[in-house]
């Protein structure tokens, strides 16, 4: 009963000796909430394109989105997906997903045989440098088009890191543009190399894993920019 | 003894006939002549309706996603609608040979019709545009071929003009998917119908008169294009 006692004091000794030093670690300041978007290109009746290996397009977008969000979530990110499964959505309804998660970046993922290594597209709307307050529907991205350049920059510095060619170019797309969050369009296509020989095809697992660990690393990155005051 | 009579009547007989086979070589003759003549003015060139000109064609290669400037010496109408139909019939041609480095099939006959009308200004927001700087250069480039801009406001037949690029069906269908690869098409369709007509400033598209989504689920083909945004920069400064 005794021997109890003397070690119930000196565990209650050794919390009170160690909660400052707890306290101090604990960050004073709650961090914010970081959330990223991943839209799945097409899907139902809405194909995309069909690759080399017959696979369509839709197919491979939600497979690089599970995994790249079982990436994300293991570095404590969290995901919204605009779907889930092989359903259709429409470009309204994704932009419409994407305003209601209120998140940090927003990436499109979409695949295609023609060109080579990843293709990062931003929203060729102009900047609007005085936000309305009810932006227009199918201009909203112009409220994020500067951060959606920085965005890109991030995702384009850790793909060339990742050893993969890009190319950064500026597009119409209807989701793309209604979206009110720092959003880049993500064509992957097959690795070539300046011969124009395929080195890695689109259902290359290694080439696959590759794009999505780069993706995800560059979110990271994105995510530490945006907690820097 | 044969009668005179049938001795008469036989050399008429023959002589008919030979005179029928006289004529009917004749004729066999003056038809063959006239089928070599005709297959002499069968065309086997591209009939010189125009004189030949510069055209400057905007080509979209997909290994590095840029456009590159080809000159081509082209037979162009006078008609500006068909001068622009005429230089993005060549265009889509180029896409459609089997070495091309931008491959859409349909060729020169995918482009139904292009309609020339008079621009109207877009709001700032509604704009899509690919840089600021380049609508500058491009804008103060066509200064020399263009009249004053007071004189442009008052009449329209010196204003800018929107084209309506009028698709086939069957080229928007067989068009290959991407985003990259559709906005190539659109954005090359755009600077060559400035580069060869430089009061082009807006396009809009439509697929067998009708107002289509996209080409095969990216580019969007609602929206009206700034024709001097497809331009790259470098190829216009002067």
């Amino acid at each position: 009963m005794r021997s109890t006692k003397w070690t119930l004091a000196a565990l209650l000794a050794c919390g009170m000796a160690a909660s400052p030093v707890t306290a101090q670690q604990a960050p004073s300041v709650p961090q914010a909430r970081f959330v990223v978007v991943l839209d799945a290109a097409h899907g139902g009746d809405e194909t995309g394109g069909r690759l080399a290996n017959g696979q369509f397009e839709k197919t491979f977008t939600l497979a690089l989105t599970t995994r790249l969000r079982s990436l994300l979530a293991a570095r404590g990110i969290q995901v919204v997906t605009t779907r889930e499964s092989d359903a259709a959505v429409e470009p309204e309804k994704r932009a419409e997903i994407a305003n209601h998660a209120a998140a940090q970046a927003c990436l499109s993922l979409h695949a295609s045989e023609s060109g080579s290594g990843v293709h990062l597209f931003v929203s060729s709307l102009p900047p609007v440098q005085q936000p309305a307050r009810f932006p227009a529907w199918k201009t909203a991205q112009g409220v994020s088009v500067a951060r959606s350049l920085k965005l890109a920059g991030v995702v384009n510095s850790a793909l060339l890191q990742a050893g993969m060619s890009t190319t950064l170019a500026r597009t119409t797309l209807p989701a793309i543009d209604s979206m009110t969050c720092p959003a880049v369009a993500v064509e992957i296509a097959p690795e070539r190399s300046a011969l124009h020989e395929t080195t890695a095809e689109l259902d290359n697992k290694d080439y696959q894993a590759r794009v999505a660990t780069a993706l995800a690393a560059a979110l990271v990155e994105w995510r530490t920019e945006a907690r820097q005051p | 003894m044969i009668p005179r009579y049938q001795k008469i009547l036989f050399g008429l007989l023959l002589a008919a006939s030979v005179a029928m086979g006289a004529t009917l070589w004749h004729l066999r003759q003056r038809a063959h002549e006239r089928l070599i003549a005709g297959q002499d003015s069968a065309p086997t060139s591209a009939p010189d309706v125009a004189p030949a000109e510069q055209a400057t064609l905007l080509v979209a290669n997909d290994s590095n996603g840029a456009m590159l400037t080809q000159f081509l010496s082209l037979p162009l109408p006078a008609d500006p609608g068909a001068r622009a139909r005429a230089v993005l019939g060549k265009l889509l041609d180029l896409y459609a040979a089997p070495d091309a480095a931008h491959p859409v099939p349909g060729g020169a006959s995918s482009v139904t019709q292009v309609f020339l009308l008079p621009a109207t200004e877009l709001g700032a927001a509604a704009k899509p545009k690919l840089a600021d700087s380049k609508t500058v250069v491009i804008l103060s480039g066509e200064s020399s071929a263009t009249p004053p801009a007071a004189l442009s406001q008052q009449t329209p037949q010196f204003g800018p003009q929107m084209a309506v690029v009028n698709l086939s069906g069957t080229f928007a269908a067989s068009h290959p998917s991407g985003i990259e690869t559709e906005m190539l098409t659109v954005l090359s369709i755009c600077g060559t119908l400035h580069a060869n007509l430089p009061r082009v400033t807006q396009v809009r598209f439509l697929v067998d008169g009708a107002q289509r989504a996209t080409f095969a689920g990216h580019a969007d083909l609602t929206r009206t294009y700034l024709a001097a945004d497809a331009i790259p920069a470098e190829e216009i400064r002067p």
